[in-house]
């Protein structure tokens, strides 16, 4: 602060994990730029990525309120059959303390990955048309970025297979659409991640800013 | 893949705070040290987190202590039309296992059991390791806290196990599947490791290399 910097501050660039300085030198699209100390990505620019991340992102949406309103399985036993929602899967602890647990599972498999999802698009679509952010685009992709973590939907396709199995030896067990609709969802929501170069969205929403 | 170039010029590589600013952890932005909130995305800045390992120890150790009565108490209850059965989640994958499906009590096995406690020792060993010297070389480290970040979520599965089974078996009197108490601890306990995790700060695993070779020239 008190000292003149040798380097302007935007041609900086620092490794959040390892706190390396580097000069900035922006990679062409389709090359990545990795932090030569600790080897995390920094910058993965993509052509049109803006409008391909939109686009999976609404039909993750879709797929999202499809799966969780459509019957996910269904089980049959000596003439007894059930179907049940995703909606219901999470809202199976609903006896006592485990309300708690309810709540959270349903957050975790449908409201966590529906509000990034949502978040993102916000925040994207001005970006995309060239017009300035939107108003709280900066709080916006800060929390969809810090909701990262706990959007678990890929952990709950695992954790259906785990239970079809378990439950396969004491009845019949058929998927309902919604199970195809979570599966493909959960493809998008990888390829949307690994898509978004989060570097490129910052600049772009502080460069609108500023101007 | 481009690597970045190094600031400065020599060839070293030097960190953000031995050049007197401070990036932002969310953004990345770079500013001044001293800065106290980020001016792009507004999330706090601070050069190193001094209360970082304070934080990771108590959430540690809440993560531990829930760890317990989630192995003590039983995961599910299941109850069929002659008997009434619970079981733990150790149990529960050997009872799998005598029914032979072994790769699904292997998935539960790590999922609940084997990745909760190396979660547990991984934490342990980074956070104690930026405080003495560790035979471990940074990008080891490095990677291993990347691993402990990227795999903590998986032990959810069992959790979601139980949701599905409980609400999908439940034939009246035929059979029926409902949760144990064991399910809140494990959630929990798995939440507040994933915390700990989360409030770890990676760089301080390469400061402890800057700080040796500042004393030790010849490495």
């Amino acid at each position: 602060m008190d000292q003149p910097l040798p380097i302007p501050l935007d041609n900086l660039i620092v490794c959040t994990h390892c706190d390396a300085a580097f000069t900035l030198e922006r990679p062409k699209v389709g090359q990545r730029a990795v932090c030569t100390r600790c080897g995390t990505v920094l910058i993965t620019p993509r052509r049109k990525a803006g409008l391909q991340i939109i686009a999976v992102s609404v039909a993750i949406t879709i797929l999202i309120i499809a799966a969780t309103v459509f019957p996910f399985l269904s089980i049959s036993a000596a003439g007894a059959t059930n179907s049940v929602s995703i909606l219901d899967a999470a809202l199976a602890f609903s006896d006592g303390p485990l309300v708690a647990l309810a709540l959270t599972t349903a957050a975790l498999i449908i409201f966590v990955p529906l509000a990034r999802v949502l978040l993102t698009i916000y925040v994207l679509v001005p970006i995309v048309l060239d017009r300035p952010p939107a108003r709280g685009s900066t709080q916006a992709f800060r929390l969809a970025e810090a909701l990262r973590p706990w959007s678990m939907a890929e952990i709950f396709v695992l954790g259906c297979a785990v239970a079809l199995i378990k439950i396969s030896d004491l009845a019949d067990v058929a998927f309902g659409p919604a199970f195809w609709m979570f599966s493909g969802l959960v493809v998008l929501v990888v390829v949307q991640d690994n898509f978004l170069c989060r570097w490129s969205v910052w600049k772009s929403l502080d460069k609108t800013q500023t101007s | 893949m481009v690597g970045m170039e190094v600031a400065g010029q020599n060839s070293n590589i030097v960190s953000a705070r031995d050049l007197g600013v401070v990036a932002c952890t969310r953004c990345t932005q770079v500013w001044p040290a001293g800065t106290q909130t980020c001016g792009r995305c507004g999330s706090t800045i601070v050069a190193r987190d001094r209360l970082s390992l304070q934080r990771v120890w108590a959430l540690w150790l809440v993560g531990l202590m829930c760890y317990v009565p989630a192995n003590m108490y039983p995961m599910l209850q299941t109850r069929t039309l002659l008997s009434v059965q619970e079981d733990t989640i150790v149990g529960g994958a050997v009872e799998l296992i005598h029914h032979g499906a072994v790769g699904i009590a292997l998935i539960i096995l790590i999922a609940s059991v084997v990745i909760p406690i190396g979660k547990f020792m991984a934490i342990a060993f980074l956070a104690i390791s930026v405080k003495r010297p560790s035979s471990v070389s940074n990008h080891h480290r490095q990677v291993l806290y990347e691993v402990v970040e990227y795999i903590g979520r998986w032990s959810m599965i069992d959790i979601f196990v139980v949701a599905i089974m409980s609400s999908l078996v439940q034939l009246n009197t035929l059979a029926a599947v409902n949760p144990g108490r064991a399910s809140l601890f494990f959630a929990l306990s798995v939440i507040f490791t994933m915390l700990s995790a989360q409030a770890f700060d990676s760089r301080m695993i390469w400061d402890v290399r800057a700080r040796q070779e500042g004393t030790t020239t010849d490495e």
